[in-house]
């Protein structure tokens, strides 16, 4: 990677970032979800709420073996609409915030300001998604089905529902309509495991040491991505890495890539977290040590 | 290189990331326990002991965080502390009341409230129904033909100017004709009804923000249904019969759409002018009230679905029609703007 797609990525990532502070003082440091996931979540639900669709036909037809047609509409028309009605809100009501599609996602609904996310604030932005999913279908239908519009018509309705719906799309903060109304954002809310700890201290036998300069050419950019390949434990990547690193500080091949790596890795992260320590950060290999 | 790297000394400061993870570990565990705990079975599982510990485990944890941004570079400890502090801010700051609590104040107090603040739009939106209703009335009234151009065949269910007094008599309930044959149809047009109207309520609440003016549009063109159907049925000498058929869910089912009409345009408004306040602001302000409203709204669309359902089926008796719808609108307008002790908006 070059130095300037690695400063793009980062670049990026920072954007998605807002400030989100605590009465206690500490910036939380919200991620903004994608788009990509929210559309995700979204698919996730509506399978979710037709496969809940079915099994009530199911059920009705298993209660009453003589089943009237009538009887299936009804199940369609009112669990349709009151499973799209009070899916998203039950669950976004609920302690996470989330429906089963966002919490697979792990994102989370939060409210704006920083304040509690309130019951009249999830409905309005749900409701809303009444307009952003079913408008731009209904105006597909209309122009169909009723030619009661011409074509043009049909198509301006189209892109003008679809700007509503994809709204989005267009702004900083991945925003629906609904999230602004109900002044809502949906932020990432992964659960993430505690790992192991790589890097203690202690002493292993047959640990390989490094001289100062050969430590010196990383900063903490570099020192993460070593953390993710060990943490992922592909021999193939940690090959791939070690000689990579090999190639830079000028070493011979000579020890096995993992105890090579890790040692690295270890003497790496305590030298650069003692300058940490003393104020200096250096976040990456292009910064001066 | 070798053994005798000269940085040997400092090699083991007092202070380092593996010790300080090593003491803090359990805490974090710990509140992550309690966490899922809370989350799963709810504050009401916590015992008091545990409830007592939680804030103590938030702070610790928010500390390490803070510690752990400035000194270490680990980062799936990094990863994992700022999980679980906002996972941890979010439930220890998130929920103050619970369910049940919620629901009582909502109907005792943020309902009737919500719907008392937007008395201004929803004079207005009345006033717009009311205009459709008699646009249309008049206009049918003075020629039969502009009907079709009111309401879509498949809604009208035959009962058009073409349609004999008879006939006309029997949709309303009244008359032996048709009336077995409906009985069967009559759930399947009621759940119609009812899902149908509900989108049409969200739908002009949801279009408020582009300046209230799909809103003003849907509303008026409910009214323009009512008011066709009206003059057809008043041309045949049916219209007192017409209007308790109407009448016994229609003052439920209209205030409804009155209202999901008032909080579209509450939006709007506030978009429009925004005041004082940022436009983004302004809309999320009025977005809340607008759905507190709207979750009644909802709730009176089901209400007048019953109505229209079951009670009109039953009772069909004119007089009785008028008076039960008279008796719900009464019940509403008690509801929403009965002066109360405790307030709260």
């Amino acid at each position: 990677m070059s130095a300037a797609a690695d400063a793009k990525q980062r670049a990026a990532e920072a954007k998605r970032i807002r400030q989100f502070i605590t009465p206690e003082g500490i910036d939380l440091e919200l991620k903004i979800a994608s788009s990509g996931l929210r559309m995700g979540a979204l698919m996730i639900d509506l399978i979710a709420m037709t496969l809940v669709l079915i099994i009530l036909s199911l059920l009705a037809i298993w209660l009453s073996p003589a089943v009237r047609p009538d009887v299936m509409i009804i199940v369609w028309m009112l669990g349709a609409f009151l499973l799209r009605t009070f899916w998203f809100i039950g669950f976004e009501l609920g302690s996470r915030a989330a429906t089963p599609g966002k919490r697979m996602m792990g994102i989370r609904v939060v409210a704006r300001d920083g304040g509690r996310l309130t019951a009249d604030a999830v409905v309005a932005r749900n409701l809303i998604r009444e307009l952003e999913l079913f408008l731009p279908l209904m105006m597909l239908g209309m122009g169909a089905v009723e030619n009661m519009v011409s074509a043009w018509t049909a198509i301006a309705g189209l892109i003008w529902s679809l700007t509503l719906s994809l709204f989005l799309l267009f702004n900083r903060d991945r925003m629906r309509m609904g999230d602004l109304i109900a002044g809502t954002w949906v932020v990432m809310a992964q659960r993430v495991k505690l790992d192991a700890d790589i890097a203690t201290t202690d002493e292993r036998p047959g640990e390989i040491r490094f001289a100062e300069a050969e430590l010196a050419v990383y900063g903490i950019f570099e020192l993460q991505e070593l953390e993710r390949v060990l943490r992922s434990n592909d021999p193939r990547a940690m090959r791939e890495v070690a000689d990579a690193i090999r190639g830079k500080i000028g070493r011979p091949i000579a020890e096995e890539d993992d105890l090579f790596l890790l040692s690295y890795y270890r003497q790496l992260k305590a030298r650069l977290e003692r300058k940490l320590l003393f104020g200096k950060r250096r976040e990456d290999k292009y910064a001066s040590d | 290189m070798g053994p005798t790297s000269p940085s040997r000394a400092i090699d083991a400061p007092s202070f380092s990331t593996s010790r300080f993870r090593a003491e803090r570990e359990a805490d974090w565990i710990a509140f992550d326990l309690l966490l899922t705990k809370l989350e799963k079975k709810g504050a009401a599982a916590l015992s008091s002991d545990e409830l007592l510990q939680l804030p103590l485990l938030y702070r610790a944890t928010l500390s390490s965080l803070s510690i752990a941004r400035a000194t270490s570079l680990d980062k799936a400890l990094l990863g994992h502390l700022e999980a679980l502090s906002i996972r941890g801010y979010f439930l220890v700051y998130g929920v103050r009341e619970s369910r049940l609590d919620r629901l009582r104040r909502f109907f005792l107090y943020d309902w009737p409230a919500a719907v008392r603040s937007v008395w201004k739009e929803t004079i207005v939106i009345a006033l717009v129904i009311l205009l459709g209703a008699l646009t249309s009335y008049s206009l049918v009234a003075s020629n039969p033909e502009w009907y079709f151009n009111f309401v879509p065949e498949g809604l009208s269910g035959g009962r058009d100017p073409r349609a004999t007094a008879e006939f006309l008599q029997s949709t309303l309930g009244h008359g032996k004709a048709a009336a077995g044959d409906e009985k069967s149809g009559m759930h399947v047009f009621a759940t119609y009804l009812f899902t149908h109207n509900s989108r049409v309520s969200i739908l002009s609440f949801a279009l408020g923000f582009a300046f209230g003016v799909p809103t003003l549009m849907l509303e008026y063109y409910q009214g323009i249904g009512i008011g066709a159907m009206m003059a057809v049925f008043a041309g045949k000498g049916l219209g007192l019969d017409f209007g308790g058929w109407l009448f016994i869910h229609g003052t439920t089912e209209l205030f409804a759409a009155a209202l999901s009409g008032a909080a579209g345009l509450r939006i709007g408004t506030a978009v429009v002018f925004p005041g004082a306040r940022g436009r983004l602001q302004a809309a999320a302000d009025a977005g809340r009230t607008a759905g507190k409203v709207m979750v009644g709204v909802i709730l009176m669309l089901f209400v007048a679905g019953l109505l229209e359902g079951f009670g009109r089926t039953m009772i069909t008796d004119t007089a009785l029609r008028y008076a039960i719808g008279s008796l719900m609108l009464l019940l509403w307008i008690a509801y929403y703007y009965m002066p109360r002790r405790k307030d709260v908006t």
